[in-house]
């Protein structure tokens, strides 16, 4: 009874931080713009191939495997987890052995996944701590994001050890005390031979400091990822489904300046719709309350694995443009304006934005639009999307186009192409256009 | 014998609508294609292919403006929706069904982009269109005429990446050349040219190097003398790239459109 009235306990501390963490960033969501959640076949098939089929981070085969493994691997330990709840709460030992086949199945799959995920991610510390790979480097990458990458890491190495642990302990201590051994244990069983002479008594307090110890870093683990940025973990799969359903450099219409487009190109229309009724709202981005919440969801799930500016023509060039930077610093920058936003409305200034404070002019124009990034993301953030954002900001709000650029708006304004040329010579290249008559001379 | 010359007249949209009829295709030059001298060459090419195989299009001539692409991707949102409501009533006024376009900006603009203010086409890229009158059988290719030479082809960003076409423009030359080579990023992991996104009207952000370079050494690499692409875009940048390596001489770039046109003798 004890023991259940100390988990209820912890689950409860569990919840309550979880919920206060959560509350916190709906809140933040809520300053974001709206942003609207169409055709869900198409999202449930995107999320099926991306999320649970892993099918962009496999782009780079061997340690893109060696994560898909870790993530499914997750999904069926997460089953487990749910198992260990339920025995937490109620005082009971291997609840779920009532489906019999199926469990240990199960069981098994999560015992040889605990082994290959505890593999994987050895290796992945050691290449983050031994080997410089040059994607987890740049202007952006501070000691924290690192720190906090082997933070995540070596929880999830503890979290595998102890499911190991406890597999283990179960199938010495339930066998030697009588017990029937419920599931099926490949990995677990092998080891058991390592503490086959140990007594009883202490195979079962093992048994229970491995329990917990799983169980507590779970609940640790659930808590920390928001903060950290191993926050995709909750976010990849949601994330995934949220992601655009159209083609790639598809651009979405920005619907108030067709309402103005309209107007100009058709006065009439002025009459239908007065205007002063709604607020007029700010083109483009400037702060973080003038991105979507789509954008923010970006922000919060990125990895900074830095796959996006890898591929970057820009950042490979040396420019100082980094997609994954404007993912980071979004984050950041509601994390600074957020508690301002919530204490003193959305209209609250700190004299900063995110454009000029966090992301220059110059990162802003060094984009090629090449897509390479939103491509290459495993969770499909949509960067060019929020680069295209910060332009009209500059653009439309401030006319702080770089020179040459407002040269071809107002080329293109008054003789409807980029250059210089009179649209009365758009058919010059047909002038003397010969073809060597054969087959076809009529 | 002496080889006749045929002068190609190119159909205007607003004479062939006003003499009833309704043409297959519209072709869109696109304002490179009409203005920009190496282009305009590109234009005159696939124009003689459309002669060659008497594919029923016109062209809209001065009727023409900017797609708005590049405007919009510098950010000029009004600037892009205006030349695109523009272009649709033009397009709208002359029924026109389905387009033709050598312009990858313009061929992912009009698909994906102009349905939301209305415009709604069948689009397709000239690499596209050349796949499919090879498989129709309507035009005949054989790599005789690059016999011996060493091809490598430069996949657009929108054409590829964004659309997701990298099979047609190289089903189109490996009917014309035997030895084709991939660069090391290619298809979905193809570096741009750098001049997406505005960047070709503008000088490019501080850096170590520039995108077009960077783009040509990898093609270089592959000891192609033929560089292929099929892009206003990517032609100019790669252009400028090989003569920046003093390579212009040993190394050609075409279009695919030009491909076709040498080989076929037009």
């Amino acid at each position: 009874m004890t023991k259940q009235i100390v988990f209820l306990i912890s689950l409860l501390i569990t919840l309550g931080v979880f919920a206060f963490t959560t509350r916190r960033l709906i809140a933040y969501f809520g300053f974001t713009r709206p942003a609207r959640v169409d055709h869900i076949g198409e999202r449930l098939k995107i999320m099926l191939k991306v999320a649970f089929g892993q099918s962009k981070i496999l782009r780079k085969p061997v340690i893109g495997l060696m994560h898909a493994l870790v993530f499914w691997g997750f999904l069926v330990i997460l089953l487990g987890s749910v198992e260990m709840v339920i025995d937490g709460l109620f005082g009971l030992d291997r609840s779920l052995h009532f489906l019999g086949f199926f469990y240990n199945i199960l069981t098994s799959f999560g015992d040889i996944f605990a082994l290959i995920i505890l593999i994987a991610v050895t290796a992945f510390l050691f290449r983050r701590i031994f080997l410089r790979i040059s994607r987890f480097e740049g202007s952006e990458m501070k000691p924290w994001s690192h720190v906090d990458a082997n933070i995540a890491l070596g929880l999830i190495l503890f979290l595998m050890i102890s499911l190991l642990g406890m597999n283990t302990f179960y199938i010495l201590y339930a066998g030697k005390a009588g017990h029937i051994v419920y599931g099926s244990f490949p990995v677990s069983s092998v080891l058991a031979g390592w503490f086959f002479n140990w007594p009883v008594g202490k195979l079962h307090v093992m048994h229970e400091v491995s329990w917990w110890s799983h169980i507590l870093s779970i609940f640790f683990f659930a808590n920390y990822l928001p903060y950290s940025k191993h926050f995709h973990v909750f976010l990849s799969i949601p994330g995934a489904f949220l992601s655009k359903t159209s083609p790639l450099a598809k651009i979405p219409v920005m619907e108030s300046v067709l309402k103005e487009v309209k107007m100009m190109m058709d006065p009439d229309a002025a009459y239908e719709d007065p205007a002063g009724t709604e607020e007029v709202e700010r083109f483009g981005v400037l702060d973080v309350q003038d991105v979507t919440w789509m954008n923010y969801f970006d922000s919060l799930s990125c990895t900074q694995c830095g796959r996006c500016t890898s591929v970057c023509p820009a950042n490979i060039t040396g420019k100082k443009l980094s997609p994954r930077k404007l993912m980071m610093d979004l984050r950041a920058r509601m994390n600074e304006k957020g508690p301002g936003m919530l204490k003193n409305g959305i209209d609250f200034s700190d004299n900063k934005s995110y454009l000029r404070d966090y992301i220059s002019e110059e990162e802003v124009w060094a984009c090629t639009l090449c897509n390479a990034c939103a491509r290459e993301c495993p969770i499909n953030i949509d960067q060019p999307l929020l680069i295209i954002q910060l332009r009209r900001y500059l653009v439309m709000e401030e006319s702080a186009a770089p020179g040459e650029l407002n040269t071809i708006f107002a080329n293109i304004e008054n003789n409807g192409a980029p250059w210089q040329f009179s649209q009365d010579d758009r058919m010059l290249w047909a002038d003397d256009l010969f073809v060597n008559g054969s087959e076809n001379v009529n | 014998m002496e080889v006749q010359k045929k002068k190609v007249k190119v159909p205007l949209m607003s004479d062939v609508y006003s003499s009833g009829h309704r043409p297959e295709y519209l072709f869109w030059v696109g304002s490179a294609g009409a203005f920009d001298d190496r282009y305009k060459n590109v234009t005159r090419a696939f124009v003689k292919i459309l002669d060659f195989l008497r594919v029923d299009f016109a062209v809209l001539g001065t009727e023409e403006s900017s797609s708005g692409d590049v405007v919009r991707r510098a950010g000029n949102e009004m600037l892009f929706q205006m030349q695109a409501l523009m272009n649709i009533e033009v397009m709208n006024t002359y029924e026109v069904k389905r387009i033709i376009t050598c312009d990858p900006h313009v061929y992912n603009c009009f698909k994906n982009e102009y349905p939301d203010l209305g415009g709604n086409y069948d689009v397709i890229h000239h690499t596209q269109f050349l796949q499919e009158q090879i498989n129709s059988g309507k035009l005949n290719l054989n790599q005789s005429f690059f016999e011996g030479k060493k091809l490598t082809y430069h996949d657009p960003c929108y054409l590829g990446r964004a659309n997701e076409e990298y099979r047609a423009p190289r089903f189109v030359l490996d009917s014309l050349i035997e030895n084709r080579v991939e660069m090391t990023r290619n298809k979905s992991y193809a570096l741009c040219c750098g001049a997406g996104g505005g960047q070709m009207f503008k000088e490019a952000e501080k850096g170590d190097k520039e995108i077009f370079i960077e783009r040509t050494e990898e093609a270089l690499d592959t000891g192609a003398n033929l560089i292929a692409t099929a892009c206003p875009y990517c032609m100019v940048m790669l252009t400028d790239g090989l003569k920046y390596k003093n390579e212009e001489e040993q190394v050609k770039i075409y279009d695919i459109a030009e491909l076709v046109t040498m080989s076929l003798n037009l």
